[in-house]
């Protein structure tokens, strides 16, 4: 009997100190260089952002982002797959290792930043909340929406942040709660409600899918702010800084106006950041742990910031969306990032 | 002599005008009726046949060729394959082909009466099938190239995630059945209390806990795939269900036959297999076929952990903002699919009830 105790005993602490070794044996980068590719988080579907094609090939700016850092890990940009994720199970798959980065859409707020053991390494995408409006309603500004039907998503911060706004304007609104966004826009194009709320980004997708997309519009007021990016597991940094600088020098790129096409006859730039930023000078991609072309690799098998954004979401794709605030800090915008030096 | 021969039947009470008066018009309030349902049927099945088919568009590849008015089947004419194969690669798509086939192979004959050998295809559909299925669909054995489950979606998951849960269930559910009603009390207490539980929490809640909270307990750097977890619940959660329909059956069979063969001297896995289970079964098909259709109709909730089933597929992609309003041809597609496998399901039920006779008409 005791014999037995001891043994299980043992056998428990061997099964511990293989547990915690494991765990501790690899860093996130030799885990994902030994398993041959990235193992990302995106969304189950959201326009512009991640979502199957046609071929069932994924697409969007989350996706990019993702494969901006396969391309600065393997120098090869298809060497990532992608775990869809509800809104639910997104923090859980990223903590228990399940994968590597969360680029799936996500709010970068101090409660999830503090009390999740997550870091969030940039804005791929700067968002806010916003409503659609039937034209006949004759509104032209969100303060003129008192004691209005609003159609919203259930279960996102999109019910809390209305809830905010209406309360620090004192006025009253009937909310008009659905569990799907394509449901949302059914309730509304029924005329349902009078107001549908929603991420900026997704209003116009949403818009499209009336039968006279015509017959709405979306009032300029934006009511929230939602920096969306890339997340990783907090207690790796030099993973975090890996994928901060994957999306930093994208943004540098556009910057310094390396583009997927050009980036080849760049090289040869006198400039010493782009030189810097394409390999051929500098040792940066040493520091981060990668090969001297990390960046090189990014803008042509990516792109740059500006390239992503219009591939995905810009006024060319059916989401037809402005840069707005997501130009860059020199054109009005306030994309910025830190130097490559 | 007299004449005997009967007159005929008067013409109003035979074919269709008979038909008619007696099924349709027998009464002032049946006519009344006959006439509101006849009118539904025409304003409702007109402009319904008119969507789906005659104003309908079936081929072209893009949204502005859907200019019927009428369904855009385009749209899902262009993503057929990412709702059949998920994302498997396309060069490796033949190897879920030849699982189509192979399923049909198996399952086909037992529709048909006096095929030959019949019985033995639907083993095989029991059993080899499955082994098949493990070494071609993941691949990374015998050469094949290795296809990690994160890839694998659409119809052929749905398939898949349901034939895991029919399979594997009907056999451990039989000996939860089997335990339940044993002797003795640990593995009787054993048994009601894994099948309670189980019964007790709903498929949703399971499939939840398998993908959110299992990754917390296991130490970090230790995960098997999201697939198998859902696999896993769906198995035990089903054959918790499939051991209370059997149950069922085994108390439906009369003490006399436990006792008759007890008195020929069997053991108790030969009276089990041999005379009572065979006998349980046979009485138990409508049950157990029910709860299959429900598990492959349930098997769309592995949605909510992000794994992209036929439904999932189909939802992830009618957002798509090049396309006008496809929700209803995208849920459409899906409910007809579904359809078709469950009404499958359902006619097999009745074709082997009415060869097993077991309704006790006679």
């Amino acid at each position: 009997m005791k014999k037995r105790t001891l043994l299980s005993a043992g056998a428990l602490a061997l099964i511990g100190t293989l547990a915690a070794g494991s765990a501790m044996a690899a860093s996130t980068l030799e885990t994902v260089k030994a398993r041959g590719h990235l193992q990302c988080g995106v969304t189950t579907g959201l326009p512009g952002f991640s979502q199957p094609d046609d071929k069932g090939h994924w697409t969007g700016i989350d996706v990019d982002t993702c494969r901006a850092v396969a391309a600065a890990v393997f120098g090869d940009s298809k060497k990532v797959e992608f775990t869809p994720l509800t809104a639910k199970e997104r923090f859980t798959a990223l903590q228990s290792g399940e994968i590597d980065v969360l680029s799936r859409n996500t709010t970068w707020t101090l409660t999830r930043d503090a009390s999740l053991g997550l870091n969030f390494a940039g804005v791929n995408y700067y968002d806010g909340q916003g409503f659609l409006v039937s034209k006949k309603l004759g509104v032209d500004d969100a303060s003129q929406l008192d004691g209005a039907t609003i159609c919203v998503q259930a279960g996102t911060t999109t019910e809390l942040n209305l809830a905010d706004y209406f309360r620090a304007k004192g006025m009253k609104f009937n909310p008009l709660v659905f569990d799907s966004s394509e449901q949302t826009v059914t309730g509304f194009a029924n005329g349902r409600c009078d107001v549908l709320t929603s991420d900026r980004s997704q209003l116009a997708a949403l818009r499209s899918k009336l039968a006279d997309p015509g017959s709405a519009k979306i009032l300029p007021n934006v009511i929230s702010k939602e920096p969306l990016g890339p997340v990783v597991r907090q207690g790796d940094d030099p993973w975090f800084s890996i994928v901060k600088w994957s999306l930093f020098t994208q943004v540098n790129a556009e910057e310094l106006g390396i583009t997927m096409d050009n980036a080849d006859k760049m090289k040869k730039a006198d400039n010493p950041n782009v030189q810097r930023l394409l390999g051929t000078d500098g040792d940066l991609g040493e520091k981060l742990g990668l090969s001297a072309d990390f960046g090189y690799n990014i803008v042509t098998q990516v792109g740059n910031y500006g390239e992503m954004y219009n591939r995905n979401v810009g006024p060319d794709t059916p989401l037809g969306l402005d840069r707005g605030i997501n130009a860059l800090w020199t054109e009005g915008g306030i994309m910025y990032a830190p130097p490559l030096r | 002599m007299s004449n005997t021969k009967d007159l005929p039947p008067p013409k109003t009470e035979i074919g269709v005008v008979g038909w008619c008066r007696k099924h349709l018009f027998s009464s002032w309030h049946n006519t009344l009726l006959t006439i509101v349902v006849a009118y539904f049927l025409v304003t409702l099945i007109g402009p319904l046949l008119n969507w789906l088919i005659f104003d309908a568009t079936f081929s072209g590849t893009q949204p502005s060729d859907c200019t019927g008015g009428g369904a855009c089947w385009v749209f899902i004419n262009q993503r057929i394959n990412f709702y059949i194969y998920g994302f498997y690669p396309d060069p490796l798509q033949w190897r879920i082909d030849v699982m189509f086939v192979l399923l049909a192979v198996a399952f086909v004959p037992q529709f048909i009466e006096n095929f030959p050998k019949r019985k033995w295809f639907g083993i095989f559909g029991l059993t080899g099938l499955p082994v098949i299925g493990y070494i071609l669909i993941p691949g990374g054995h015998f050469g094949l190239e290795n296809v990690p489950s994160s890839k694998w979606g659409g119809l052929a998951l749905t398939l898949i995630l349901s034939y895991v849960g029919i399979v594997a269930s009907l056999p451990l559910g039989t000996l939860l059945a089997m335990g339940r009603r044993s002797d003795m009390p640990i593995i009787r207490g054993l048994c009601v209390i894994f099948i309670e539980v189980w019964r007790a929490v709903p498929l949703i809640t399971v499939l939840f806990m398998a993908s959110v909270m299992l990754p917390l307990f296991l130490p970090e750097g230790m995960n098997f795939e999201k697939l198998a977890r859902a696999l896993i619940g769906i198995t035990l959660w089903q054959s918790a269900y499939m051991a209370e329909e059997i149950r069922g059956g085994l108390q439906a069979i009369p003490k006399g036959q436990y006792e008759a063969a007890s008195a020929l001297g069997l053991g108790y896995w030969k009276k089990m297999g041999l005379i009572i289970l065979p006998q349980a079964l046979t009485l138990v098909i409508p049950g157990i076929v029910n709860t299959f259709i429900s598990l492959f109709k349930d098997t769309t909730l592995v949605l909510i952990i992000g794994l992209f089933d036929i439904l999932g597929a189909v939802q992830s992609t009618i957002t798509d903002p090049a396309w006008q309003n496809v929700t209803t041809e995208g849920y459409v597609f899906v409910a007809f699919c579904f359809w078709v496998f469950c009404f499958g399901m359902s006619r097999y039920s009745q074709n082997l009830e009415s060869k097993l006779d077991t309704s006790h008409r006679n």
